[in-house]
């Protein structure tokens, strides 16, 4: 038997074969859809990039050479050089390290946050759904910006503070999301079936709610990225994000800016870099929601 | 000896009250059938007895024991339920493996957990390839019976059925109903059966209870059903619709 | 009798990994002013049939027949335009559960009134007073209070009964009704069919009865049509439907329990393929 018959079996004989000809057919949906394989090109080179970066690269991201500063785009420099003389190339191939990780880790921290704290809510309903609520709309209420601007205030500007103000301000909507989900399934006959089977809340809400909402949260996730690079970008652009001279891509088009009319390249480049992750991002998000979505996602 | 007890149960669903002062009781190994039409608050009182409703007064009794309000793990062991839907009852991303071996690790029952789901499925008639399906690869009268065997997991002695065939097709309904019967008989389960449907009564259960507007109106025997000897007036009409309606009609159309 | 609806092969196929599926696999029949059933267990095709009728099968879904006729219109080839006269108008549907049928933030008044307006211009008295005949005629005892409630606001046989007026009341040739009544109790379902049986009589339509319910079935319509996976299985007379010797039909009938049951075990119809 071939390993496409084995995924694609009706009758799985484990629970290994089942989830792994969900994945499978999953995936094959996934990659019917042009856009969605764009982006997946995309994220995949943007990680394999973080990766390699120092293979990847031509020069140093930190090293000035002020002999060859502001060079145009050429076969030495392939992006030109900045006010340092340093190789932009290399830079905004560093800077995909530090994007990279700045999307991982305002992932790994508000989207479980905001999980739980949605699903526990729209769970248990009354006075919890109120405070728990009622604390994520206080969150939901703080700018971005104005946040981090007083966490950068009060514990310096640097690039894991913005990270962290991000993230404080992307798992509000999380929960929402995680809420309104789970208030959907809180009263199906199958998470009645399971609480009549003695199921404590924590198991209830666990593996019976949780895996109901993670697929439109990682939907709701991939688009978010997008935005979060796009305010990493901003923050760094005004100073408070990563400081030099760490390649952060919103930092080096905020020290384009001052030869954006002579050396173009400059800003550029990294602003394109940035342009093509967000799209990249937003591609996938929308072929992940094509197939992890409720209404299609039952007959995956 | 009756396996369940139930006297003076009021319950309400908020402000509105839904079951008005009903006392029944079943005998362990007897198959009991609440039926009523759409809000006569015959699935209320299932709900009642499962835990699902908690606003109730008056007294339930399973096995002897008192009820508590809300669920509890020893409750589960004794007393479970099968619901309507077949396609609401089963989580959509759980196989039937994972549906079936859930119960075993919330009581942590010991020994091999693969050996009983396999007996189990055996006994509710499915194949055992369909152990690692998902429940949308299986029809509606297969559903049902993976909620039945989730349902037998725990060997409860006391099983809640609401509506268990209204939702399938006359066939299916029937497979459900001789597996009902079946597992009855090898297995020694007492039953209570919401159902709106006579002819059903009439082939599974020994007693029913005829509800309506949250009152209990007549408990009879099935034989009486038979034997078209209800007399309750609302219980008549509610055999007459559902024996007179062919007959009835075809002199119309003549 | 001249025949409203004369279909021939019909045919309704779904594309699947595997090549396309035929669900309904060439079927033919022609209605006169009569009252039809097609009855089938879900899977055989019946719901499908029914809204290929009204073309109501999207895309991916395909409709091909030798002949799908309705009066004048060729109904496989008439333009959008045509077929939306044809809805509604001529040819109404109801569905099974009102919840779902119902615009739930217009008045039921103004909803029955659309069925009218929507086809014809009438004076505004009179398409009230229309309105109000049309839910005296579905037994709605306060029809000028009725006119004013929202579908929330009334049970679901009253719900039934405002979409049978809804259909109604462009006096369409034919009515389809898909399930009518599945998400009816007992009492309720007879009073509903009831009323159908009457309109159509009165205004001399063509009914297709469309339900997995036999005894049903055959109590309000003159001819059954038995449909299992996609194909019509079996054809009688409503009167003679317990007489009928096909095998599936004989099973179907005996797998139902009756009210004075004395078997001990149901027979039960033996599958072709009990997989998925």
């Amino acid at each position: 038997m071939s390993t496409i018959d084995w995924l694609i079996d009706d009758a799985p004989s484990s629970r290994l074969q089942a989830r792994a000809g969900r994945l499978y057919r999953l995936s094959r949906m996934l990659l019917r859809n042009p856009l969605a394989v764009v982006g997946i090109v995309i994220v995949t080179a943007l990680v394999l990039v973080a990766i390699f970066a120092p293979l990847i690269a031509t020069a140093s991201p930190t090293e000035q050479d002020l002999a060859n500063r502001l060079l145009a785009p050429g076969a030495d420099h392939w992006m030109g050089t900045d006010e340092l003389g340093r190789d932009i190339w290399s830079r905004v191939v560093f800077g995909a390290r530090i994007t990279l990780m700045i999307v991982a880790i305002v992932a790994v921290i508000s989207a479980p946050v905001g999980l739980v704290v949605g699903a526990v809510a729209g769970y248990y309903g009354g006075w919890v759904d109120r405070i728990l609520m009622g604390l994520t709309d206080v969150f939901l209420s703080l700018p971005r910006l104005v946040l981090a601007l007083a966490f950068v205030a009060a514990l310096g500007p640097g690039i894991e503070n913005a990270v962290i103000a991000i993230a404080i301000t992307t798992w509000p909507s999380y929960a929402r999301i995680a809420r309104a989900e789970t208030l959907t399934f809180r009263n199906a006959e199958f998470i009645s079936a399971m609480r009549l089977q003695g199921a404590s809340a924590v198991r209830v809400i666990g593996t019976g709610i949780l895996p109901l909402c993670t697929s439109s949260m990682i939907i709701r996730v991939t688009l978010d990225m997008a935005g979060i690079i796009l305010t990493a970008a901003g923050l760094g652009f005004i100073g408070l994000g990563a400081q030099p001279p760490l390649p952060e891509w919103g930092a080096m088009i905020s020290r384009g800016r001052a030869f954006i009319l002579d050396q173009w390249w400059v800003a550029t480049m990294p602003g394109l870099a940035i342009v093509v992750v967000s799209l990249g991002f937003c591609f996938l998000g929308d072929g992940l929601r094509d197939v992890l979505d409720p209404k299609h996602g039952d007959k995956a | 000896m009756n396996i369940l007890e139930i006297s003076d149960l009021n319950v309400s669903y908020g402000t509105s009250q839904v079951v008005h002062d009903v006392s029944f009781s079943v005998k362990e190994g007897e198959i009991f059938a609440l039926c009523g039409e759409s809000g006569s608050g015959k699935s209320t009182i299932l709900r009642a007895i499962a835990g699902l409703a908690t606003e109730w007064t008056g007294a339930i009794s399973v096995l002897g024991r008192a009820r508590e309000r809300g669920l509890s793990a020893r409750f589960a062991s004794e007393c479970q339920m099968v619901f309507q839907d077949p396609y609401a009852s089963l989580h959509p991303r759980k196989t039937i493996d994972a549906t079936l071996s859930e119960p075993l690790r919330i009581h942590r029952v010991a020994g091999n957990h693969g050996d009983r789901i396999e007996e189990v499925l055996d006994s509710v008639g499915l194949d055992r390839r369909f152990r690692f399906r998902f429940p949308h690869q299986l029809s509606g009268g297969q559903r049902q019976r993976v909620a039945i065997a989730r349902a037998l997991m725990l060997q409860p002695r006391l099983l809640l059925l609401d509506e268990p065939t209204s939702a399938l097709d006359v066939s299916v309904q029937a497979e459900v109903l001789n597996l009902l019967k079946k597992l009855r008989r090898e297995q020694g389960l007492t039953y209570v059966m919401v159902t709106h449907s006579m002819p059903v009564i009439s082939f599974l259960c020994d007693r029913l209870a005829v509800m309506r507007h949250g009152r209990v109106v007549e408990t009879a025997d099935v034989e009486q059903l038979k034997a078209d000897r209800m007399t309750d007036p609302y219980s008549q009409e509610l055999v007459a619709l559902s024996r007179g309606r062919p007959d009835q009609k075809s002199e119309k159309t003549q | 009798m001249k025949p409203i609806l004369e279909v021939e092969n019909l045919r309704v196929s779904f594309p699947a990994p595997r090549g396309r599926v035929e669900v309904v696999k060439g079927i033919n029949f022609s209605l006169g002013a009569e009252r039809l059933g097609i009855v089938g267990e879900s899977g055989s095709g019946k719901s499908m049939t029914g809204r290929s009728i009204l073309r109501l099968i999207q895309r991916p879904g395909r409709v091909t027949a030798d002949r799908l006729q309705f009066e004048e219109v060729d109904i496989l080839s008439a333009s959008d335009r045509q077929m939306r006269a044809v809805r509604g108008a001529r040819i109404s549907m109801v569905m099974q559960d009102p919840k779902f049928s119902l615009n739930p933030v217009i008045t039921i008044g103004d909803q029955i009134a659309e069925g009218l307006v929507a086809h014809r211009r009438l004076p505004r008295a009179q398409v009230k007073e229309k309105t109000l005949e049309m839910l005296r005629a579905v037994r709605i005892a306060d029809p000028e209070k009725v006119v004013k409630l929202y579908p929330h606001q009334v049970s679901g046989g009253m719900g039934q009964r405002v979409m049978i007026a809804m259909m109604l009341i462009p006096e369409p040739t034919l009515l389809i009704a898909d399930e009518p009544t599945s998400a009816l109790d007992v009492s309720v379902q007879a009073q509903v069919l009831d009323i159908i049986d009457e309109l159509i009589r009165r205004n001399n339509m063509g009914l297709i009865l469309i339900s997995h319910d036999l005894l049903l079935v055959s109590a309000y319509c003159d001819r059954i049509l038995v449909m299992r996976n996609g194909e019509v299985v079996d054809e009688c007379a409503a009167r003679d439907l317990a007489a009928s010797t096909h095998p599936y039909t004989r099973g179907l009938l005996a797998a139902m329990p009756h009210l004075n049951e004395t078997r001990d075990e149901l027979p039960m119809l033996d599958r072709r393929s009990q997989a998925t």
